[in-house]
């Protein structure tokens, strides 16, 4: 019995893929990620440079950076960005306050779920975008009809997951909580939530990834702030050294706030990693 | 009777099927009396019922006919006084190994330390020492099962209930279960029903092989092991028996592929 670890064979490790590729470490990986977004910045400024592109519609990378340095020393980024940053958190906050709730009771009881689902696929459909005119009508051209829309760009994700999550319960994990005694509310806390919970953070991600992308539709609008303002404002001026820094502040936001809830995910849902982090 | 833990009384079961239009009886007027430390083993072709027979005494299913009682009282859907180990783990992956075991405890308010005297204990008894703070997702199938036994146990049920417990490890690692699994019953004698369609495991394992009939399910031999343990698994006892339950296993599978088999899910 002793040194049974040993003779429970575990999977060999191959030095390639199922399908022949080369494998690579994960210093590897991160390399060659460096390498590529260095490749791509060089690119855009040798083309620039040997003025195969009209500077004015693509300007060098030099004068994206010397536009992100003046505003950002002037205060007008840090100022965008923070307004940007606060819409995306405050409509994906009430998101996640309505969509978990919602899920959680139609993926526990047949009959909300019945009232609520065929509602929920008519306006699912409904493009982000289109909600902005009743949006405005309703709401006024205020902050609360962005946080609105950002809000509407969220929720369905989350819904969608959470319902998804309590489909996965293994009956067999009740059955085994029932034989220890478990009641039911203990069995909801314990089992079923657990289960759903990975799901509840997909959904989470996939609606921070659509908070982000409606942002810039609700910031184009009416605003007099905010990175899709920025974006829009410099078009007018036809500055296109501020359009691209304000689209790479949005792509770099949108990273790291992904990142972020990967990282939550991982620590949160570790018993998902862990073969990951033995193998 | 004094000393009956587990009296099955006339019980039947029968499922709706969606593949045809009457109900298919999965069990049929079993009786059955199991006594307080026993250890018996429910044997017979697939789809006899076994596993249904162990899901009603459970508390999973109930009857549609005749009554279980356990200890005196009738089953009335699962508890804690009846332990379960499943054939595929049923471990709780968001749990670690310790905090699988200690899962019943835990439920029942035990006092801190009580908790992690009980689990350190079946720790050890299993042999997973160093494996605490391991999710099942990092274990073999054999070291998943002992968790399994593992946190049964420790929440001290007067019964334990197994459904096919090994069925799903290989050969070798199957049979040092078994000599583990009896080790155990040994130490404590709690109440053991356990379901396989390995003949030579109802044999090693059991007082009483019951052996059931094919669809619907009945008892068609109630067998009892008198072989001393530790048994031998090579010995001529052991052949002898294995024979005379073989044929008669045998029967219940040529009944079974004769009728055409309206094989339905359930077992």
């Amino acid at each position: 019995m002793s040194g049974s670890s040993a003779t429970e064979a575990r999977p060999r490790r191959h030095r390639t893929t199922a399908l022949g590729g080369i494998l690579l470490t994960p210093r590897q990986r991160q390399a060659l990620s460096v390498a590529s977004i260095a490749g791509a910045l060089f690119l855009w400024w040798g083309l620039t440079r040997i003025g195969l592109i009209n500077p004015v519609l693509l300007p060098s990378p030099g004068e994206v950076f010397d536009s992100f340095v003046s505003s950002s020393l002037d205060g007008s980024l840090p100022r965008h960005v923070w307004a940007s940053l606060l819409r995306v958190i405050e409509g994906f906050v009430l998101a996640l306050a309505i969509a978990l709730p919602v899920g959680v009771a139609m993926g526990m009881s047949q009959v909300v779920r019945g009232i609520v689902e065929p509602l929920i696929e008519l306006i699912r459909p409904i493009p982000p975008i289109a909600i902005i005119p009743i949006a405005m009508l309703w709401f006024g051209i205020g902050e609360f009809s962005k946080v609105f829309i950002i809000m509407y760009g969220a929720f369905f994700p989350i819904l969608v997951n959470t319902m998804a999550g309590f489909r996965e319960v293994d009956p067999i994990h009740i059955r085994a909580a029932q034989t220890l005694g478990a009641t039911r509310l203990q069995i909801f806390r314990d089992v079923i939530l657990r289960s759903a919970f990975p799901y509840m953070v997909v959904g989470a991600r996939l609606g921070m990834g659509l908070a982000f992308i409606v942002l810039v539709a609700a910031e184009l609008i009416a605003s007099s702030v905010g990175l899709g303002y920025l974006i829009n404002d410099a078009r007018y001026r036809f500055r296109t050294d501020e359009i691209l820094l304000g689209m790479v502040c949005i792509g770099i936001l949108g990273f790291l706030l992904n990142k972020l809830l990967l990282e939550a995910d991982r620590r949160i849902v570790r018993w998902r990693a862990a073969r990951e982090r033995q193998g | 009777m004094p000393g009956t833990k587990i009296d099955i009384r006339e019980v039947g079961v029968a499922f709706a099927s969606r593949l045809v239009n009457h109900p298919v009886v999965a069990l049929e007027d079993v009786s059955l009396g199991i006594e307080e430390g026993e250890f018996v083993c429910l044997l017979g072709p697939s789809g006899c019922g076994k596993t249904t027979l162990l899901n009603a005494i459970a508390g999973f299913i109930e009857p549609t006919g005749g009554q279980i009682r356990v200890a005196g009282r009738a089953v009335d859907g699962p508890g804690p006084d009846r332990g379960m180990v499943f054939q595929e783990y049923g471990l709780f992956p968001w749990f670690t190994v310790e905090q699988n075991i200690q899962y019943g405890p835990r439920l029942k308010g035990l006092p801190k330390d009580e908790i992690s005297r009980i689990s350190r204990h079946y720790v050890e008894l299993v042999h997973l020492a160093g494996f605490e703070h391991h999710y099942p997702n990092e274990l073999s199938g054999g070291m998943k099962q002992r968790v399994g036994i593992a946190r049964a146990l420790a929440n001290q049920p007067e019964i334990l209930l197994m459904d096919e417990p090994f069925g799903a490890l290989d050969a070798q690692t199957r049979e040092r279960m078994q000599d583990e699994l009896l080790r155990l019953w040994e130490a404590e004698r709690r109440t053991c029903v356990f379901v396989t369609h390995s003949i030579a495991e109802a044999i090693f394992l059991a007082d009483r092989v019951i052996l059931l009939t094919a669809r619907p399910g009945r008892i068609k031999r109630d067998i009892r092991v008198a072989i001393a343990r530790p048994r031998d698994r090579t010995s001529e006892a052991f052949f002898a028996l294995y024979r005379e339950v073989n044929t008669l296993l045998r029967e219940e599978i040529q009944r079974a592929s004769e009728e055409g088999d309206e094989r339905v899910v359930g077992d």
